[in-house]
C-alpha cells in the first residue's frame, strides 16, 4: 500500500482535474490522477456516438480557456491545435434573415441596419470594457470575509481598486447593470429582434433562467469576461474538444503525473480527519497527502465523503446548492452537409436559432414547469465543416445546445425522449430544409443523461447553476469557496468552484494554487 | 407672484413659501412635516380634492370607507411616527390577528400570532417545515435588523470620493462585517436570491411555500423564481407594529388616517395644503427651481420644490428637456416604472362564509390569500408578461370591518382585495369598461370558488386595473411603488445613479417620492431622508 502513496491524487479527470494535475505535477509533486470513464476529459471528451462520427460530448466550443493558461501548460507542444478560430456567430430567423456578429470586434453586426447598427458599437465597446474588468475577478481565488488576513484584504482591495479604475461613467453602469435582466438591457439599446434574441441567448445558455430573469447581464458579463482572455476567441479545436483534454493530460504526463482511465473512485478515505486516500470501486486503495476533487461539490460531499464527516449547516448549504441542468445537447449524423437558409454553406461558425429574447423567453417558460420547450433556442455547430475528421469522407456531424430541457421532466424522459428529438428535428428542418432526411443516427442527451454518463449530479455543466447568489466567494458553498473543503487534505477543482463551468481551466489551476500554497 | 393668482393670502414676500411641495401622498407630506418642523414656510400642492395620494380613505358608496388604493400598515417608520407625534393627531393602527391561505382543494393554511398555535397548523401540513419556519422568522428578522438603519440614511455613491460618501460607505462596509463571516455570505446571497429558491431552502410544503411567497412579488413585475424577489419578500417585512417587527394592521378609519394624521401635524407646524392645484411645470432659471406653474396659469415661486411625484413625471412631464442634461434624461426613460397589480374594493352584506376555516377562527380577520403552489404564482406572472391579467391571480384579501367597525354602516362589510397580477398593457388592446369588467369578475369568481355565496353579498364593486390608479393617484402604470424593487433599481441606483440623495441636477429641485431609496410601500422613509437632504444643504 505504501507503494501507491502519492503527494496529490486528483479524482476525475475533466479538464479541470487535468488541469490541476498538470500544474501541480509541474511544481514537482507526484500526482495520480483517477477517471471513472475509459478516457479523459469528462464533459470536454470527443466521442463517436455513431460509426464514424465524432463528437464533443458537452461543450463544443473553446472559448473560455485563458490564452495564459495554454502558454503557460505548453499546450500547443503537447498538440492542441484549432481546426477553426474566431469563429463569428450566424443569428437566424426566417422573418428576419441573416446577422453575422463576430467575437471581439465593436463593429455593428453584417445585416443589421439603421438605429442599431448605430447603436451597437456603443453597445459592444462598453460591454467589452465591464467584461475586461470583470476579468480579474474570474482570476482570482476568492476572498474569504471579515477574517481580517491580509491576504483577504489585498484580494478585495485590489479587485475593488480595478473597478474604480474602470473610470466613473462605466462603473456607474456596472453597478446598475450587474443585476439587470438581460432583456431590459437589450431593449435600452436595441429594437431588433434577432439580435436581442441572439445577445440574450448568450446570457442564458446553460443556465436555469431566461432573458427576463434578473442577473442574466451579469452571466453574459461573466461569459464575455471569461472570453476576454482566450488566446483564440471562439475556437474549435481539431479533433473537438477531447484534442484539449488529451493535450492537457500529455502536459501532466510529462511533467511526471499518472493518469488512470476506467477507475472509479468509490469514497474518499479519512484518517485522523483528514484525508488521507481514495478507495476505488474495486476496492483498491491509494494513499495520498492530499485529494483534489474534479466531481461536483454535491457529489464530493455527500457521496464520495459522507455528509457524517461534515458538520450539519454546511451539509445543508451542499444540498441547497442548486445543481440541476436545463440544457440538453444534441448530436447528428448527417449523409450531407446541412444547407442553412441564408447562409453560404456548411460555413465554420455558430449558428443561434433564437429569433427573439420572447421567443427564448417562452421556451423558458415550459421548463419552469418540468416540460420540455415545445420551441428551443439553439446553438449549433457542424464541427465537421472545419474538421473534416470527425465525420466519414463526404458526411458531416451536427452538434447542437438545446435550451430549454429540465432534469426531470414532469412527464418523464423515457418516455417523452423522442418527442422532445422530434421538436428540435423540426426546427432544425424549418431552417435547413433537407436536414432531416439526411439524418443518419442521433443522439439526444438531457441532463439526466448527462448526469449519468458524465457523473454530473443533477446534469448542470457547470456543476452547479451560475447566478450571483451561486458566485464568487459564496461558490460553490460558504465555507469551501477557497478550493479548500471543511476537511483537512480535502480540494475542490471542478467547475462547481470559482468561477464556474465552461472549458475555462480557471478553476483547476486555482485549486493546484491553493494546495501548492497549503504545502509550501 | 402672477397677477392672476387668486390667492390674495401669498401677496406679500415674507408670507411667500420657501419649500413647494408637489403632491400630497405619504412621502409628499412627511417631507413637508419635517420642513416646517425646522421653521420652513411650506407649501404643499395636491391635484386631488383630497390630500393623500394612495394612503386615502374614499366613501365610494353609501356608508362604506373604503383604503381604496394602499390598504394594510407596516412599513410607516416608527421613527416617522414618534418624531411627528402622529398618534396625537389621531393615528391608530391596529395589528391584525392571523392570516391564511386557501387552497384550491378547499383546504387552509392558516397563520395565528399564538406561537404554538402557528407551530400546530404548519405542523398539520408538514412537521419539518413547523421547526423550519422558526428558523426561517429568525433569518428574516436578521436580515431585517441588517437593512432597518440603512431605510432612514440616503444611501452612498461608491462611484465619488466625496467625503460624505466614503464615510457612509466606511459605515455600511462596518455595518456589513459587523454581521460575521457566516452572516455576510448569507447577507450576499440572500440580496441576490429568488423568493423560489430563498424558500426551498426551508420548506418542503407547497402551501407554506406559496403563503410566504405572495408577499415577494406584490407590486413587482417579476415571478416568485426570479432572482432578487427574496429581497421583495424582504421589503414587506421590514416594517413594524409597536415594536413588532414584520407585523401588519389596519390604520383605524381606513389608510387616510396616516395621511390625515400628517396633514394635521403639517398644519399644526404651520404648513399650507392646497388642494385641486394641479402642478403643470416647474420652473426653472439658470438650472436653479425657482417655483410652479399651476394648470390655470398661477405662478408660485419658492427656492425649493420637492417633488412627490415618481422620477419619469417630474422630469418627463413636468419639465422642459431643455432645462436637464441629456443623460440625465436618458436615465428617467431608462427608469422601470411598470403596472402589475390591480385592486377590487367591495361593499358587502354580510361576513362572507369561507368553509375551509374553522367557525371563529381568528385567521380571517387579517390577510387571506388565494393562492396553493409557487408555480401557480408563476404561471400568474406569466399570463402578465403575455400581457394578460392572470387567469388565477394572487389575491391579498382583507375585511378590516371586522375589527375597524368605522368603515361600514352595522352588519355590513367593506373587503379590500389586492390583485396580482394585472398589466397596463393588454395584449388584446386598450383597457376597456368590458375588459376591465372581466378582470373583476376573473377576481370575483376565485374568491367565489372558496366562499360560497359570495356574488350574493356584493353591494358594490371598485374595480381598479393599473390604469384607473394611475388615472386618480397619478402613478405611472399604476405602480404601486413609483418604480421596480429589482437590484438595478435600488439603494444608490435608486431612481438614477448618481442622483440617489434627493437631490437633482436642478438646485433646488428634490425627489421625496416612492422613486427614490428605500422605495415604496407607506413607509415615509423617502420624504423624511429628501427633508433631511434639504436641510443640509439649507444648513439647517
Amino acid at each position: 500500500m505504501s507503494a501507491c502513496r502519492y503527494d496529490c491524487i486528483v479524482v476525475g479527470g475533466g479538464h479541470n482535474g487535468l488541469t490541476c494535475a498538470a500544474y501541480l505535477a509541474r511544481a514537482g509533486r507526484s500526482v495520480l490522477v483517477l477517471e471513472a470513464q475509459e478516457a479523459v476529459g469528462g464533459a470536454a471528451r470527443t466521442r463517436e456516438f455513431a460509426p464514424g462520427f465524432r463528437v464533443s460530448a458537452c461543450a463544443h466550443l473553446l472559448h473560455l480557456m485563458p490564452g495564459w493558461l495554454s502558454r503557460e501548460l505548453d499546450l500547443p507542444r503537447h498538440g492542441l491545435r484549432m481546426a477553426a478560430e474566431r469563429m463569428p456567430t450566424f443569428a437566424l430567423s426566417a422573418a428576419a434573415g441573416v446577422l453575422r456578429i463576430d467575437p471581439r470586434t465593436h463593429g455593428a453586426p453584417a445585416g443589421l441596419s439603421g438605429v442599431d447598427a448605430r447603436a451597437y458599437p456603443r453597445y459592444a465597446a462598453r460591454m467589452n470594457r465591464l467584461a475586461a474588468a470583470l476579468s480579474a475577478l474570474l482570476e482570482a481565488v476568492p476572498p474569504r470575509l471579515g477574517t481580517g488576513a491580509w491576504r483577504d484584504r489585498l484580494t478585495l482591495l485590489r479587485l475593488g481598486a480595478r473597478l474604480r479604475f474602470i473610470g466613473r461613467r462605466d462603473l456607474r453602469e456596472a453597478l446598475r447593470i450587474g443585476g439587470m435582466c438581460v432583456q431590459d438591457l437589450l431593449d435600452e439599446h436595441f429594437e431588433s429582434p434577432l439580435l436581442k434574441g441572439a445577445l440574450a441567448f448568450d446570457a442564458v445558455l446553460g443556465t436555469n433562467y431566461g432573458p427576463r430573469s434578473p442577473g442574466t447581464v451579469f452571466t453574459l458579463l461573466y461569459r464575455m469576461a471569461a472570453g476576454t482572455a482566450s488566446a483564440h476567441a471562439v475556437a474549435q479545436p481539431a479533433g473537438g474538444l477531447g484534442a484539449l483534454c488529451e493535450a492537457l493530460a500529455a502536459a501532466a504526463r510529462s511533467a511526471g503525473a499518472t493518469i488512470r482511465t476506467g477507475v472509479p473512485v468509490a469514497s474518499i478515505v479519512l484518517r485522523d480527519d483528514r484525508a488521507a486516500g481514495v478507495r476505488l470501486e474495486t476496492g483498491e486503495e491509494f494513499e495520498a497527502g492530499c485529494i483534489i476533487s474534479n466531481a461536483d461539490p454535491a457529489t464530493t460531499f455527500l457521496d464520495l465523503l459522507g455528509a457524517e464527516h461534515l458538520d450539519t449547516g454546511f451539509v445543508r448549504r451542499v444540498a441547497h446548492l442548486r445543481t440541476r441542468g436545463m440544457t440538453a445537447k444534441l448530436h447528428l449524423a448527417l449523409e450531407r452537409p446541412p444547407r442553412f437558409a441564408g447562409l453560404e454553406d456548411a460555413s465554420p461558425g455558430r449558428i443561434v436559432l433564437a429569433p427573439s429574447p420572447e421567443s427564448i423567453e417562452c421556451a423558458f417558460n415550459h421548463a419552469k414547469y418540468g416540460e420540455f420547450s415545445t420551441l428551443p433556442a439553439l446553438e449549433v455547430l457542424v464541427p465537421s465543416a472545419a474538421d473534416p475528421t470527425l465525420a466519414p469522407h463526404g458526411k458531416h456531424v451536427l452538434s447542437a445546445v438545446v435550451q430549454y430541457a429540465p432534469y426531470r421532466l414532469a412527464a418523464g424522459w423515457t418516455e417523452h425522449r423522442h418527442q422532445f428529438l422530434d421538436a428540435i428535428l423540426a426546427l432544425l428542418e424549418a431552417h435547413a430544409p433537407g436536414l432531416r432526411d439526411s439524418v443518419c443516427a442521433a443522439e439526444l442527451l438531457t441532463p439526466q443523461d448527462i448526469e449519468t454518463q458524465f457523473r454530473i449530479r443533477g446534469g448542470h455543466w457547470h456543476h452547479a447553476e451560475l447566478a450571483l447568489d451561486q458566485f464568487f466567494m459564496v461558490r460553490p458553498v460558504p465555507g469551501a469557496a477557497q478550493y479548500r473543503a471543511p476537511v483537512h487534505g480535502l480540494y475542490l477543482c471542478g467547475a462547481g468552484c470559482h468561477p464556474g463551468g465552461g472549458v475555462m481551466g480557471v478553476a483547476g489551476r486555482n485549486a493546484a494554487r491553493e494546495v501548492l500554497r497549503e504545502a509550501a | 407672484m402672477s397677477e392672476a393668482a387668486p390667492v390674495p393670502k401669498r401677496s406679500n414676500g415674507r408670507d411667500r413659501p420657501e419649500a413647494i411641495v408637489v403632491g400630497a401622498g405619504h412621502n409628499g407630506l412627511v417631507a413637508a412635516c419635517y420642513l416646517a418642523r425646522a421653521g420652513l414656510r411650506v407649501l404643499v400642492l395636491e391635484r386631488n380634492a383630497y390630500v393623500g395620494g394612495a394612503a386615502v380613505s374614499r366613501r365610494l358608496f353609501r356608508g362604506f370607507t373604503y383604503s381604496n388604493c394602499s390598504y394594510v400598515c407596516s412599513l410607516l417608520r416608527t421613527e416617522i411616527i414618534r418624531a411627528l407625534d402622529l398618534p396625537s393627531y389621531g393615528l391608530q393602527i391596529i395589528p391584525y390577528e392571523g392570516g391564511c391561505t386557501l387552497m384550491r382543494d378547499g383546504g387552509h393554511l392558516a397563520l395565528y400570532d399564538n406561537h404554538d398555535a402557528l407551530r400546530r397548523e404548519i405542523g398539520r401540513h408538514s412537521r419539518r417545515d413547523a421547526e423550519a419556519y422558526d428558523r426561517f422568522m429568525r433569518d428574516m428578522l436578521r436580515h431585517c435588523r441588517f437593512i432597518k438603519p440603512l431605510l432612514l440614511r440616503a444611501p452612498p455613491d461608491p462611484t465619488t470620493l466625496r467625503p460624505r460618501d466614503l464615510r457612509e460607505l466606511l459605515y455600511l462596509g462596518r455595518h456589513f462585517s459587523g454581521l460575521g463571516e457566516e452572516r455576510m455570505y448569507d447577507t450576499l446571497r440572500f440580496w441576490t436570491m429568488s423568493c423560489a429558491d430563498l424558500l426551498d431552502e426551508y420548506f418542503e410544503s407547497e402551501i407554506v411555500k406559496a403563503h410566504l411567497a405572495g408577499s415577494s412579488i406584490i407590486g413587482t413585475a417579476l415571478g416568485p423564481r426570479s432572482p432578487g424577489t427574496a429581497y421583495v419578500l424582504l421589503h414587506h417585512y421590514m416594517g413594524s407594529i409597536d415594536g413588532t417587527v414584520g407585523a401588519w394592521g389596519f390604520a383605524r378609519g381606513g389608510m387616510g388616517a396616516i395621511t390625515q394624521a400628517l396633514a394635521s401635524a403639517l398644519r399644526a407646524n404651520g404648513g399650507e395644503i392646497r388642494t385641486e392645484a394641479s402642478v403643470d411645470r416647474i420652473l426653472t432659471r439658470n438650472g436653479r427651481a425657482t417655483g410652479v406653474v399651476l394648470s390655470g396659469g398661477e405662478e408660485l415661486h419658492a427656492k425649493i420644490v420637492v417633488s412627490n411625484l415618481d422620477v419619469r413625471r417630474t422630469f418627463l412631464e413636468s419639465m422642459d428637456a431643455a432645462d436637464l442634461p441629456q443623460e440625465f434624461l436618458a436615465q428617467v426613460r431608462r427608469f422601470k416604472i411598470r403596472g402589475s397589480s390591480g385592486k377590487l374594493n367591495i361593499a358587502l352584506d354580510g361576513l362572507p362564509r369561507f368553509p375551509a376555516i374553522p367557525p371563529g377562527a381568528p385567521c380571517i380577520r387579517g390577510d387571506m390569500h388565494v393562492t396553493d403552489t409557487i408555480d401557480m404564482l408563476e404561471r400568474a406572472y406569466d399570463d402578465w408578461k403575455e400581457g394578460r391579467w392572470s387567469r388565477r391571480p394572487y389575491i391579498d384579501m382583507l375585511i378590516p370591518t371586522q375589527i375597524d367597525p368605522t368603515m361600514a354602516p352595522p352588519g355590513k362589510h367593506y373587503m379590500s382585495v389586492f390583485v396580482q397580477y394585472c398589466p397596463y398593457h393588454l395584449a388584446e388592446g386598450p383597457w376597456t369598461e368590458e375588459r376591465r369588467a372581466r378582470f373583476g369578475q376573473t377576481v370575483i369568481d376565485s374568491i367565489a370558488q372558496h366562499s360560497p355565496g359570495f356574488r350574493d353579498l356584493i353591494l358594490h364593486a371598485e374595480i381598479r386595473t393599473p390604469w384607473e390608479i394611475e388615472k386618480e393617484v397619478g402613478l405611472t402604470e399604476g405602480n404601486i411603488f413609483q418604480g421596480e424593487l429589482t437590484f438595478d433599481q435600488l439603494l444608490f441606483n435608486r431612481p438614477i445613479p448618481g442622483y440617489a440623495q434627493y437631490r437633482s441636477p436642478i438646485r433646488g429641485l428634490y425627489m421625496c417620492g416612492s422613486s427614490t431609496h428605500p422605495g415604496g410601500g407607506v413607509m415615509g422613509a423617502p420624504g423624511a431622508n429628501s427633508a433631511a437632504a434639504i436641510l443640509r444643504d439649507l444648513r439647517r
